[in-house]
């Protein structure tokens, strides 16, 4: 090994937080832009309405935000914790946090701006049912941001866990991978449940009578958005918690760290994919209600195909965890 | 940290059998997710006609679906030929 122990850690450690809020910082950045942008429009087309515009941007802005606010923790704890360990494998634990909770704050802060951006524009059409249109924003970005909370918690158990009686090759990469995981497989279900809330936000503003099923039909195509992100969790935990026999093979780390990146990949896809299927659904069912059922079951069907890449890519990813 | 050619080789194939699935599964998904919304939207316009729609959805879905599967077999053989 190149270094001794503590200061590779200390090397893992800001690398990690580097990657965490650099890449944590994306997302939000962005979804707060197209927030206030569409703020902007909103307020251009209706300047009475000003004061209830510029208070659900804030608020739309400030759930954004929490997904780099998460990242920020978490560098912030990683630079400035004590990590005394014997094992280069806090090492590459904490590159794995670093990682999961960086990429996995992209897709929330990008998501959660679509419904913060249209519950303007729609209170700037609509003024009469603003508290309606605030409520159902907060409800569709909150469920934006589960895919970041998911890396939260990831990365947290990557920090605290004790990994000191594990074979150092190969779970190194088994860690790593877990970052990888639930990190890139949040970018997806992150920016998908966003599209479906922007666009019921838009749907109540059009017609406010259909407001009960457009939030089912949003809920229902979120839920089916997540699933992504849950995949590349539970690859994740698998990759924590499975102890493997230890091995001085490099192809049984590789296949570990593959694992990861495998499902990770595969997860963003598919996450994005449900998100634009739901969108359309929720779209047509503000402007076409009688359709509702028929538009819910056309939705999942839709849905179900566009999972089936996420399938392959956790096939794949269990293959090289349990055959490999 | 002795690594001979043989283990190399399969840790390559074992990356890149990760890699080609992880990646090759964001074209399809992001695909076929456009097709159902489109067709959604088409189903709220023309509810009648949802049979048929529902049908090209699912062709349009099973011709986007191919790169996943060339994904899918490209993983498979680095995984178990190589």
């Amino acid at each position: 090994m190149l270094f001794d122990i503590q200061t590779t850690i200390s090397l893992a450690a800001c690398v990690g937080a580097g990657l965490c809020i650099g890449l944590g910082a994306i997302g939000a950045a962005l979804g707060e832009g197209y927030t206030a942008g569409l703020a902007n429009e909103a307020l251009c087309q209706n300047t009475e309405q000003s004061g209830d515009i510029l208070k659900n941007m804030l608020v739309g802005q400030a759930i954004a935000e929490s997904a780099a606010i998460f990242a920020l923790v978490i560098a912030v704890l990683l630079l400035f914790m004590d990590m005394s360990s014997n094992t280069y494998l806090t090492a590459a634990a904490l590159a794995g946090a670093g990682i999961s909770m960086g990429f996995g704050a992209i897709g929330s802060g990008i998501g959660s701006g679509f419904p913060g951006g249209q519950c303007c524009l729609g209170i700037s059409r609509q003024p009469s049912v603003a508290s309606k249109l605030t409520t159902n924003m907060l409800i569709g970005s909150a469920v934006c941001q589960t895919p970041a909370i998911f890396s939260m918690v990831v990365a947290l158990m990557l920090m605290f866990m004790d990994f000191g009686n594990m074979p150092l090759l190969p779970a190194w990469a088994a860690l790593l991978g877990a970052g990888f995981s639930t990190g890139l497989a949040a970018i997806g279900s992150g920016i998908g449940g966003g599209l479906a809330a922007g666009e019921s936000c838009s749907g109540i503003s059009r017609n406010p009578e259909t407001l009960g099923q457009i939030t089912t039909t949003m809920l229902v195509g979120q839920a089916v958005s997540q699933t992504p992100s849950i995949f590349g969790l539970l690859v994740s935990f698998i990759l924590m918690f499975k102890t493997f026999p230890e091995t001085s093979s490099i192809a049984m780390a590789m296949a570990l760290l593959s694992a990861g990146i495998c499902m990770g990949f595969g997860g963003i896809g598919p996450g994005i994919g449900n998100g634009l299927t739901a969108q359309g659904a929720v779209k047509w069912v503000s402007r076409n209600v009688e359709a509702a059922g028929e538009l819910t079951r056309t939705m999942l069907v839709g849905q179900a195909v566009s999972q089936s890449t996420a399938i392959y890519a956790m096939v794949i990813s269990l293959v090289l965890i349990f055959v490999m | 940290m002795e690594i001979g050619g043989p283990d190399i080789i399969k840790a390559a194939a074992f990356l890149g059998a990760g890699i080609a699935m992880g990646l090759g599964a964001i074209g399809p998904g992001v695909g076929e997710g456009f097709v159902g919304g489109k067709a959604c939207e088409a189903i709220g316009k023309k509810p009648e006609e949802a049979g048929l729609l529902t049908r090209t959805m699912l062709v349009g879905q099973a011709v986007s679906e191919s790169t996943g599967i060339y994904s899918l077999v490209v993983a498979l053989l680095l995984l178990f030929v190589v």
